[in-house]
């Protein structure tokens, strides 16, 4: 098993904030691994490191087996970057600053102009190649930065929030153009702070929260931690609440969630419970018990969401919104 | 990726990429035609403020017009308002994360900055052009030969190349545009308490203390000399092989200490 990269006790300190907390990660060759976290968890910090642009205080970091800090050029040699800007020039074109990437990393200007051609070309951007890139749209930009980060064919590609800020159309966009890359082979890490983004396009999610790995595994195995299917029951009146998730807390399962606002209570099947059908069948006959008037029954697997919200410990939004800033703010001075 | 894009990659050394990132600015600055445009018609204006508003007040002397006196100075003093753009260039990339790309690339990094000191000294030779073009045409003389003229230029130039490595230390400190620009008013200070445009003998006491000992004066007068020739004595009390060893001893002292300055900044993990 060839590891692209490989985390061990990392630990990076701005001043008082700590950005990584001793955190491990192992990335096996010939995967899509998201790094999924709140705002402030470390998830740039942690880019920052593998694309060296930082050394942790503490810890191991190999990246396609060398040691950023004893060997970053030849870590540089084998990574492209997309960071949460788009990094391109906006006084040259789309094709120049293609070009001055791939001459910057070592190729000849004959090889750079046909690299630039074709990852235009990929990337839909032809008829815009010769366009300064400030007359670019956000969407736009984004994809030619990602396009800057791979024409010199990385082994390893960063993306760092690579839609944030865009609208749902530009999202979708570099979702597929993202799709196209991941089908040529790379290995791709990439960071985001949304679940959706991570389900699509990653096949293994590390989850990190306060600069520590919380979990990680493929999406189905993040979902099955808290405890595969999920049973939802909607019922017409309120007050019939507290009688269904009663009935419920009687079966072999996690506690019962009730939702007031959606008149609805959920329930997962319970870690090691392996008959889920059995498990669903004796729920079914104990709401039976109940004689309440139901609005719906149904059966989902568990959203990342609830696996994420589960694992981070349910942190309110308005401490990870003031963490973010403290922790960008160190994370981004040069 | 391997079906786009082919790559037999080798290493960019130093050279290459000071000159693939020099080419980089040189060509934003041509395209940028409002920053070109502005920065003449700011030379010229103060130009010709101090040469027919001021200069009537400000008079003559040893036997020297005003114009002939203040041209050099305000050459020299531009040459800090050229470079100053670099702070804010700098600022500008670091900001937009185009010196993280650049920094996760496999080429030797000094290259941004000497890429930079280099399209920042052939920006400064054409601007200085013009503006030494405008000084001729609004009455400037050379009193000096040709070459020592020649000399006072590319003494310019070796200035633009300290203070090119001032700004980018700037630039990399403040890491945001906001902050660099703010530096602008520190110039303004610097070139006005100078003799760039004015005698010192007419600063009191306390502000010629600063003015005479620091660098913008004695690069202004080492222009000075170098253009003046026979006047230069008389009015500066010393020939120009003084002002011109000075000036390039505070030329390498700033260069040196910046250009330490920045890239220490700029490797920093």
């Amino acid at each position: 098993m060839a590891l692209t990269i490989e985390a061990r006790g990392l630990v990076k300190r701005f001043g008082k904030k700590t950005a990584l907390n001793g955190l491990d990660l192992e990335v096996e060759s010939g995967r899509v691994v998201a790094v999924l976290g709140p705002n402030g968890a470390g998830k740039t910090t942690f880019v920052r490191a593998v694309a060296t642009l930082l050394y942790p205080d503490e810890g191991e970091l190999r990246v396609v087996g060398h040691d950023t800090r004893r060997e970053p050029e030849a870590v540089r040699r084998a990574i492209g970057l997309a960071g949460q800007f788009a990094a391109v020039d906006q006084a040259m074109t789309g094709r120049e600053n293609l070009e001055l990437v791939a001459r910057l990393f070592g190729q000849r200007a004959k090889q750079a102009r046909a690299n630039a051609t074709a990852i235009l070309e990929l990337f839909d951007l032809t008829d815009d190649a010769d366009r300064l890139v400030r007359t670019y749209s956000g969407g736009m930009r984004r994809k030619l930065d990602l396009g800057a980060s791979l024409v010199s064919a990385p082994r390893l590609l960063l993306l760092d929030e690579p839609t944030t800020g865009l609208d749902p159309r530009s999202r979708l966009d570099l979702w597929d153009a993202i799709d196209a890359l991941l089908e040529q082979g790379t290995d791709v890490l990439l960071t985001t702070q949304y679940l959706d983004e991570a389900d699509r396009l990653a096949s293994h999610i590390v989850i990190i929260d306060e600069g520590r790995t919380v979990a990680s595994g493929t999406p189905a195995e993040l979902k099955s931690r808290i405890g595969g299917k999920v049973f939802e029951v909607h019922v017409h009146d309120r007050a019939d609440l507290p009688k269904v998730a009663a009935a419920l807390a009687r079966e072999n399962g996690a506690e019962p969630q009730v939702d007031e606002a959606t008149r609805c209570v959920s329930v997962a099947a319970g870690p090691g419970n392996d008959d889920t059908a059995q498990w669903l069948i004796a729920g079914l006959r104990s709401i039976e018990g109940t004689a309440v008037d139901l609005a719906d029954i149904s059966v989902r697997e568990p959203s990342l969401d609830e696996v994420f919200l589960a694992l981070t410990d349910q942190r309110p939004e308005e401490e990870v919104g003031a963490n973010k800033q403290h922790a960008l703010s160190a994370a981004e001075s040069v | 990726m391997t079906t786009a894009v082919a790559t037999s990659q080798s290493r960019a050394g130093l050279l290459t990429s000071t000159g693939l990132l020099a080419k980089r600015t040189t060509l934003t600055f041509w395209r940028r035609t409002e920053l070109i445009v502005l920065s003449v018609l700011q030379m010229t204006s103060i130009m010709l403020t101090f040469r027919y508003i001021f200069g009537g007040a400000i008079g003559t002397s040893q036997g020297l017009d005003y114009v002939d006196f203040s041209v050099p100075g305000f050459i020299t003093a531009g040459v800090l308002f050229q470079t100053l753009g670099t702070a804010i260039g700098m600022a500008e990339d670091v900001e937009g994360g185009f010196i993280d790309r650049l920094r996760s690339m496999p080429f030797p990094s000094s290259a941004v900055l000497t890429g930079r000191v280099l399209a920042d000294t052939g920006i400064l030779a054409f601007v200085l052009a013009i503006t030494t073009g405008v000084g001729f045409a609004v009455g400037f003389r050379l009193h000096a030969s040709v070459l020592s003229g020649l000399a006072a230029f590319a003494l310019c130039l070796l200035f633009g190349v300290a203070f090119s490595w001032v700004f980018i230390a700037v630039g990399l400190f403040t890491g945001n545009v906001k902050s660099a620009q703010g530096v602008s008013m520190v110039v303004f200070i610097v070139t006005f308490a100078s003799s760039a445009y004015v005698p010192v003998g007419t600063m009191p006491g306390w502000l010629q203390a600063f003015a005479e000992n620091q660098p913008v004066t004695v690069m202004a007068d080492a222009v000075r000399a170098l253009t003046l020739g026979s006047h230069a004595h008389a009015l500066l009390g010393h020939d120009a092989g003084y002002f011109v060893s000075r000036s390039l001893i505070w030329t390498a002292g700033i260069t040196v200490v910046f250009a330490a300055l920045g890239s220490a900044r700029f490797r920093r993990r």
